[in-house]
């Protein structure tokens, strides 16, 4: 098993001599917990399909896919996501149209009676342009696409997205966009830090985000934007574990 | 370009030369219709029998190649090759080149090259789930290569990124032979059931034809006849005859699709690739011998004004045609308006054997489907061999003084360097499924098949230097290292798709190049029992006279039943033993080597022993899977240097290693010989491996430990890792900023 992890490393490093695999999931996948998931499916969603197994695998969760013409949502949901993609082709702006798909609004109202929201990549765009998290997606630096494996800080562990892992926590999980640039003003960034919003930052400079800001909650916390896959990263043999605890968490919750 | 009007231009001999057709050929058309064309006609005829879509120079010489065996269901003639990998699953594959448009409109030209491998691909009822490539470019020092590069790589990522189907290998060279064509090869791999796969043929007459996708526009008009000629100083002015793709349709056009097929709907199904309209047409109705009448006035089109003769050729993208059974038209409509599809029935299947097309209430057109596909021009073009080259040995070069400075060289010049700049734009993660891809250290990308233990190891391999020096040896190396490097995973190779890109086959130096090639190839693919399964031929490669270096580009798909009994060359523990296997020899020519350090390009390439490389790979899988070898890497560009540093590299742990005896240090490092790999073996496992090898006389020897954080070999030089990194991940980011 070649490992994320290693592949971050730079040079020869005596960890690197001794390493043995890091990446253990910490439980085993705890099942039956009676999770109720939804994740929503716009023309364009492309990760869908890996939300709904990520969820099925770290929490044994039960998943309905939602069509993006649908304007109502299951009952008792524990949990939205919108996936990663490119919703609408990414035209006119990333997540701009899905803003204003007619699944956004019972998104919106879901988010509104409490139920916890989880956008992720193109998520996070969507949940920006739909006013439930403040700021923007911008196009990244390099104004290029990138696809790699990021380091993470778990800035805030007290989040129900984040309760799973340690405050300061070092995780590994990969990101692939091309608008991951997370801009917002500077009262705004201020506020974040100040209201403890942020959830994770990368370690190192990817897309040229402000704060290396990766993951933001709202004032309630129960909607979270986060750039990089945790649904990419939910078992070892993909190379991380650690996204299964952003699910795992909600379960503690 | 010329367009029809409503006048019909009289056929004028310039007229029959611009759509790409000889005298002869025309005169054939005249005899075949019994009268002359009219314009329709003429360019239907003239894509129909382009090189791109009738093969007319290369068909003969393909049928050599062996295309059965116990896995495969679906050999060449279909969309893609289908192979059996147990359970009632099939992978299905193709590859494909876009290289004229390409080097005339690189984003676009390399995105609808994905996208359009991709139809192929999900046409036959597979859902796509690997990407991969094989890039050449000219001279890094030339004008137009950044450029080239930059377009090519944001246009595959672009596309693919959006589909959500990742890419997960590639290889890319530069060189200038390839400074007035680029070579785009795009492969696609998808999954099926084994009992629905859907074909182009099976339609019956009385059948309704269904169009669904994009609208027709006038983009791409003539596509494969540009693509079927060489280019001077005015293919810039072609950019018109490129097509311009739209991914999220492709992404939608897709899942339309399998829903579709999920309702037992279809009778037959073709993408409208090269030609069209035209060629999905005429393909679906030449299998049965059937005809066609389509009513050219229900063809969705994106802009009004469009004559037939445009409809016709127009190679817009995200298109698709299908026969479906009678009565269920409203049941397809249905699920393309679900996904927001234009969807129309056009016309329908008939027994005339004639493609009959209406307009404006007149007919159009009214040919004959079988010459337009079986009848079409089959040529046996005179070839010449190339001449024969000497070798090269190591009393042939001034010996290496600076082992370092070479060794940094080999791993930095740019074919040696790494591709982290490009292949960090494409998404390899999407689907979830990845285990190996460009990011790690493996011979071959490695796709897991969606919840179970089985994955397919896909490899694209090309060593266009050892097919110019001589092209029946390098054209059975091409086969063999693509057999090598799904082996070095511990996978089983199955089958391979092949994209044979050459130059002008009218010049008989060029076709010797082709004949001997794909002679060698498919002395290979009998040897190893890796049957070609679907392929692509790219002719007129060449730019004022100048052709590309022959480059028949493989793509190699093999099954693991368990993937976690796979290796790849990045796991190296403290204490490990170092082992070469095979046998290497004094020969030095048409290496990297050669090339990068003493700046000479001929000598004659390695040969193959076919038996030799079959029995060394098929004794190094057996070890594999009964996990006796902890890290395993071909021997290829660069010999035994360059496998040592790349596995130095990618563990983070040095290498301690000796110089055997018997041969000087120039030829152990940098020789080519085929058949070799670098093991990392715990020494627990050592006498196993050894016995093994030597039970199968096969040649294998201690080289020395892991350890340390240098690649170190005996006296001559020492390098530490992070010195090795930085020149390797450093030419590329250089390069391109």
């Amino acid at each position: 098993m070649f490992l994320l992890r290693r592949l971050l490393q730079d040079g020869c490093t005596i960890a690197a001599r001794v390493s043995v695999p890091v990446f253990t999931l910490a439980e085993k996948p705890r099942r039956g917990e009676g999770m109720k998931a939804a994740v929503i499916i716009y023309p364009g969603s492309n990760c869908d399909r890996d939300c709904k197994v990520a969820l099925e695998r770290s929490v044994g969760a039960d998943v309905s896919m939602v069509w993006h013409k649908e304007t109502t949502l299951p009952e008792g949901l524990d949990l939205i996501v919108l996936p990663g993609g490119f919703s609408y082709g990414d035209y006119l702006r990333c997540g701009a149209m899905a803003a204003l798909s007619p699944v956004t609004r019972a998104v919106v109202d879901a988010a509104k009676a409490g139920v916890p929201v989880l956008g992720i990549c193109n998520g996070f765009q969507v949940l920006c342009e739909a006013g439930l998290l403040p700021g923007a997606l911008l196009r990244n630096a390099s104004l290029k696409y990138v696809c790699k494996p990021v380091a993470l800080e778990v800035t805030n562990n007290d989040t129900p997205f984040t309760r799973a892992f340690s405050e300061g926590e070092d995780v590994v999980m990969t990101v692939g966009n091309g608008e991951g640039n997370y801009f917002a003003e500077d009262a705004v960034l201020d506020a974040l830090e100040q209201e403890n919003r942020i959830a994770f930052r990368y370690r190192q400079e990817v897309n040229g985000s402000q704060r290396r800001i990766a993951g933001i909650v709202d004032p309630t916390g129960r909607i979270m934007g986060l750039m990089p896959h945790p649904d990419r990263a939910f078992e070892a043999e993909l190379g991380s574990a650690d996204g299964a605890r952003v699910f795992q968490s909600l379960l503690a919750a | 370009m010329t367009q029809a009007v409503s006048a019909e231009p009289p056929m004028t001999p310039t007229l029959v030369a611009e759509h790409g057709l000889s005298e002869a050929e025309y005169a054939i058309i005249l005899d075949r219709l019994g009268r002359a064309p009219n314009l329709t006609e003429l360019g239907i005829f003239s894509v129909m029998w382009s090189e791109h879509c009738s093969y007319k120079s290369s068909r003969r010489h393909l049928a050599k190649f062996p295309t059965k065996g116990p896995r495969v269901i679906q050999g060449p003639g279909e969309n893609a090759g289908v192979i059996d990998i147990d359970d009632g699953q099939a992978a299905v594959f193709k590859m494909e080149s876009h290289n004229h448009p390409s080097f005339i409109e690189p984003y676009q030209g390399a995105a609808t090259g994905v996208g359009g491998i991709m139809r192929d691909v999900f046409t036959m009822g597979a859902r796509p789930i690997a990407l991969a490539n094989a890039l050449r470019f000219g001279s890094p020092d030339h004008p137009l290569t950044r450029r080239l590069v930059s377009g090519v790589v944001a246009g595959i990522g672009g596309y693919g990124n959006c589909v959500g189907v990742p890419t997960v290998c590639g290889e890319t060279n530069f060189h200038p032979g390839y400074n007035g064509n680029i070579l785009v090869n795009a492969m696609c791999v998808g999954l099926a059931d084994a009992d629905k796969i859907f074909y182009a043929r099976g339609a019956k007459a009385g059948s309704p034809i269904v169009y669904f996708g994009s609208k027709t526009g006038r983009d791409g008009i003539h596509g494969a006849t540009m693509a079927s000629a060489e280019f001077d100083e005015s293919s810039e002015e072609k950019r018109p005859t490129v097509q311009v793709g739209d991914p999220f349709v492709e992404k939608l056009l897709i899942e339309a699709c399998l829903e579709l097929m999920a309702t037992d709907s279809i009778e037959a199904i073709q993408d409208m690739g090269a030609a069209g309209l035209t060629s999905s047409s005429v393909e679906m109705a030449g299998k049965e011998y059937l005809g066609i009448e389509l009513d050219m006035n229900k063809v969705p089109v994106r802009e009004t004004g469009m004559t037939p003769y445009e409809m016709m050729l127009s190679e817009s993208q995200e298109r698709m045609l299908a026969i479906l059974k009678p009565g269920r038209e409203a049941e397809a409509e249905a699920i393309m308006r679900k996904w927001d599809i234009d969807f129309a029935v056009i016309g329908r299947t008939t027994d005339s054997g004639r493609m009959v097309l209406t307009w404006n209430g007149n007919v159009v057109c009214d040919i004959p489907v079988a010459p337009l596909s079986e009848d079409a021009p089959n040529y046996d073009r005179p070839w010449v061999a190339p001449p024969t080259q000497n070798p090269v040995t190591s009393v042939d070069v001034a010996p290496v003084q600076d082992w370092a400075a070479t060794t940094l060289k080999l791993i930095s010049c740019p074919d040696g360097a790494s591709k982290r700049w490009l292949w960090e734009q494409y998404d390899r993660h999407v689907m979830a499924d990845t285990l190996e891809d460009s990011a790690t250290p493996s011979d071959a990308a490695i796709v897991r098949i969606h919840g179970t233990q089985k994955a397919l190891a896909i490899s694209c391999d090309c060593t266009p230097r050892y097919v110019a020096a001589n092209p029946y040896e390098g054209g059975k190396q091409v086969v063999a290292e693509a057999w090598r490097n799904l082996t070095a995973t511990g996978a089983d190779p199955i089958a391979i798709t092949d994209n044979l890109n050459f130059g002008n086959p009218q010049r008989p130096e060029i076709m010797g190049q082709f004949v001997l090639a794909t002679d060698g190839m498919a002395e290979a693919c009998r040897a190893l029992d890796f049957p070609v399964v679907s392929g692509n031929v790219s002719l007129y490669n060449e730019t004022s006279g100048q052709a590309i270096p022959p480059t028949p580009a493989i793509g190699g798909v093999g099954l693991l039943r368990d993937h976690t009994k796979r290796v790849g060359f990045g796991d190296v523990r403290l204490g490990d033993m170092v082992i070469l296997v095979g046998t290497t020899t004094d020969n030095l020519g048409a290496t990297l080597a050669l090339r990068e350090i003493w700046g000479r390009e001929d000598g004659a390439p390695p040969t193959v022993d076919l038996v030799l490389e079959r029995r060394t790979g098929d004794q190094i899988r057996a070890l594999i899977q009964a996990g006796h070898i902890r890290t395993c890497h071909d021997l290829s560009d660069g010999g035994l240097l360059v496998a040592a540093a790349e596995i130095a590299m990618a563990s983070g742990t040095g290498l301690a290693l000796r110089l055997p005896a018997g041969l000087s240090a120039e030829a152990t490092l940098l020789s080519e010989d085929q058949a070799r790999y670098l093991l990392i073996v715990d020494p627990t496992h050592a006498d196993h491996v050894f016995a093994a090898l030597e039970a199968e006389n096969i040649a294998c020897e201690p080289l020395g430990t892991a350890g340390g954080c240098e690649l170190a070999v005996q006296d001559l030089f020492a390098i530490d890792i992070d010195d090795l990194k930085q020149a390797h991940e450093g030419w590329m980011p250089a390069f391109m900023a």
